[in-house]
């Protein structure tokens, strides 16, 4: 079977766009909003999500022709809560002021939609490499909803980007767009953009 | 007695699980289509938060903690231990609530087990975690079991109306006529939005 078939291929372009976490699957949704004040804890956290998605998928296709199929979902959130200690270890080890700002949600990765609903649609029935595309590509459009919105609220809300100032004026200061009502407003307004532009109903 | 009127208080208004932290977005907003199911909902996720908040206190204090029965500092394997509790209570209490309440069972549905992945549950535990190392005399501090059961209770009242009051509202925007590409889910996100704004007023509620 060839590395990047189209089937594998499909497996990582379509959570990009068509059948992205966020915007068409719904999933995902309470980190994405809480960790964008600023870019960067958005960039840490997508990719952390990545890994965490890519690795966990891989793990649960190895073992799933041996998984019980009643305590599926126990064994599920084992080798992810796994994951999670370890990357958040990581985290604390070599990004301390950013794993201070993502505070709970480092944690609350277990309990991320996103990786449940690949692990129960996807990596159950698949083999180890298709899912660990599709693992990345997941954990990618992710990451780009949290760049996105992260980067439009640390700009118009502090006038800078990973911290450095851009919009050079002394008291620069738009609380407003930092809160978190703002989020969940600009995710909407990017489902809208989406829909608009690249979703068809079927 | 005021520390844990305070703290209920304020885990409803101020601190509210949907509206100040996004936690259980997911199930808020694919459950929160009308007011029955969402009441339904709401009540299941109280009632699991009651059981597991203080569950995981006492597994955090007794256990985890330095001065725990294994005399070091264990919480690195928090994450692993409160979901495993959650995940296990939420199996008991489905089998408690099947045996001796078949009336609640068949209202709760479907949403029990779903209720082992909603981040509120995960959330409040973690959150408690954190509150446990804060000063006493702040307002946010948990210090005792009792805190943690009122907190649960306070949490799991300000989710529960966050989705009833979501429901009612879904309900109703029914009728309206919104643009294409922005039903169903874009104008559920900018409700929200708007709803947090008007529960940022309560931010410097004290009492």
């Amino acid at each position: 079977m060839a590395l990047l078939s189209k089937q594998n291929k499909e497996a990582f372009t379509n959570p990009l766009n068509l059948d992205h976490p966020i915007l068409v699957q719904v999933l995902g949704i309470c980190s994405a909003l809480a960790v964008t004040s600023q870019l960067k804890p958005a960039i840490v956290m997508g990719l952390a999500v990545t890994v965490i998605t890519a690795f966990s998928n891989v793990i649960i296709s190895i073992i799933r022709n041996t998984i019980p199929n009643r305590i599926r979902i126990v064994v599920q959130l084992v080798v992810v809560a796994a994951l999670v200690t370890i990357v958040s270890q990581v985290l604390k080890a070599y990004v301390y002021d950013v794993s201070v700002q993502l505070s709970v949600y480092v944690g609350l990765i277990i309990t991320n939609c996103i990786l449940m609903g690949r692990l129960e649609a996807f990596a159950m029935q698949n083999k180890p490499w298709p899912s660990f595309l599709d693992g990345v590509g997941n954990g990618i459009g992710y990451a780009m909803i949290l760049v996105v919105v992260g980067a439009f609220r640390e700009f118009f809300g502090r006038g800078s980007l990973l911290g450095f100032q851009i919009i050079d004026c002394k008291d620069f200061n738009n609380g407003m767009m930092t809160m978190p009502a703002m989020a969940l407003i600009l995710v909407g307004c990017v489902i809208w953009i989406h829909r608009a532009y690249f979703y068809k109903e079927k | 007695m005021e520390h844990a009127i305070s703290l209920f208080f304020r885990s409803i208004f101020v601190d509210n699980m949907i509206f100040a932290f996004f936690l259980g977005m997911c199930s808020f907003l694919a459950v929160s289509k009308n007011v029955k199911t969402s009441l339904g909902l709401g009540m299941a996720v109280t009632f699991v938060l009651l059981v597991t908040v203080p569950v995981d206190y006492l597994l955090q204090t007794k256990v985890l903690s330095e001065n725990g029965i294994f005399g070091m500092d264990l919480s690195y394997l928090s994450f692993i231990l409160f979901i495993a509790v959650i995940a296990g209570i939420v199996q008991l209490v489905e089998m408690v609530v099947e045996k001796y309440s078949p009336s609640l069972y068949a209202a709760l549905g479907i949403f029990l087990p779903l209720i082992a992945v909603n981040c509120a549950i995960m959330g409040a535990s973690l959150f408690m975690q954190q509150r446990i190392l804060l000063d006493p005399s702040e307002t946010k501090a948990i210090t005792s079991v009792v805190d943690a059961l009122v907190y649960a209770f306070g949490s799991g009242i300000g989710w529960t109306i966050a989705i009833v009051a979501m429901g009612a509202i879904r309900e109703k925007m029914q009728y309206s006529d919104v643009p294409k590409p922005l039903q169903g889910l874009g104008i559920t996100f900018i409700t929200v939005g708007l709803m947090a704004m008007a529960m940022m007023c309560f931010s410097g509620l004290k009492i």
